[in-house]
């Protein structure tokens, strides 16, 4: 697969919408910046709240491993000095969680799962999202592909905390944040879509806040 | 209703609740008291009356964990005009009930 990288381009993409081309907002949002939208049913915030279904992963650098498998049992994998050698993006974006809150102008710093995923061989439309801890998460693959996804191990300045899913987590905003797998050690690459751990439990497959799908049949 | 929160020495916050936290939300569902069913842990096989997990009530559902293990014993999310309930971490529960 080919993707274009653009490499530390600053943008957000609260508002885009599916299939549509990426657009900077061309300026920096700050906490409170009334200029952002909010997803029907939504309510801003400006705290981070830690949302978990289970004890916090303590996950040592030294032993992080990132690996996406595809559809075939190829096998990819990036240890924390390979992840760290590979070019960053830091990005700006709104979160949405699914419980409500909204929280505009987060700042990261990441690798896109354009880089990571330009090497990989597959056929495959779905991905599996797989974090130590346990938790997995599906969506289309599309939707980690074209800017819209990204490895993210910083934080507003700062190495990404625990309790926000330190080491490394996903961060693929333009879904509910459940989405964004924290503590993630691997996606899997499959023909066919398979639900993760609240999808398979009355949340919606998809995810998308602007679309409201937060359970099934939304 | 009591609850004994363990406080997460990582996050320096209370991480769960115990399952009395479940006796609402699933005597929705259930018409007796879930709190007292017996169940046991898939992974472990331990057995626990409900009111024994550790519920993480402040993620998007409800998630009970074995006290034993922490495998996902139970999964639960309410939206406005339904229930999921995912048991599969147990491998029965057993109920008490009048002869
Ligand atoms: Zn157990």
């Amino acid at each position: 697969m080919r993707h274009v990288v653009n490499n530390g381009k600053e943008c957000t993409f609260g508002e885009r919408r599916h299939g549509m081309a990426i657009v900077s907002r061309g300026f920096r949002g700050r906490p409170g910046d009334t200029h952002h939208k909010l997803p029907p049913g939504q309510y801003e915030t400006t705290d981070f709240p830690v949302l978990s279904a289970g004890p916090t992963p303590r996950v040592d650098r030294d032993g992080w491993e990132l690996t996406v498998r595809t559809e075939t049992g190829a096998r990819h994998s990036w240890n924390w000095a390979q992840l760290m050698a590979l070019p960053s993006q830091t990005p700006t974006v709104d979160l949405h969680c699914v419980t409500k809150w909204s929280k505009f102008a987060t700042e990261w710093q990441g690798v896109s799962l354009d880089v990571l995923l330009e090497d990989v061989e597959t056929a495959a439309e779905f991905a599996l999202v797989h974090s130590y801890g346990g938790y997995t998460t599906n969506l289309p693959l599309e939707d980690l592909l074209d800017g819209q996804a990204w490895i993210a191990y910083r934080h507003d300045g700062e190495d990404l905390a625990p309790e926000h899913g330190g080491p490394a987590r996903l961060l693929v905003p333009h879904l509910y944040l459940w989405k964004s797998a924290k503590w993630v050690r691997g996606i899997q690459l499959l023909l066919e879509d398979e639900p993760g751990f609240w999808e398979s439990a009355g949340y919606h497959d998809y995810g998308d806040p602007w679309r409201e799908q937060r359970y099934q049949g939304d | 209703m009591a609850h004994h929160p363990d406080h997460d020495p990582g996050t320096g916050q209370y991480a769960y609740e115990d399952g009395n936290a479940l006796a609402g939300p699933l005597s929705e569902i259930l018409t007796v008291d879930p709190t007292s069913a017996l169940g046991r842990c898939t992974g472990c096989g331990s057995r626990w009356p409900l009111a024994h997990l550790h519920v993480y009530a402040q993620a998007p559902g409800y998630v009970g964990r074995c006290p034993d293990c922490d495998q996902v014993i139970l999964r639960l999310v309410r939206s406005p005009d339904k229930a999921w309930l995912d048991l599969r971490g147990t491998v029965a529960l057993t109920f008490r009930l009048g002869p």
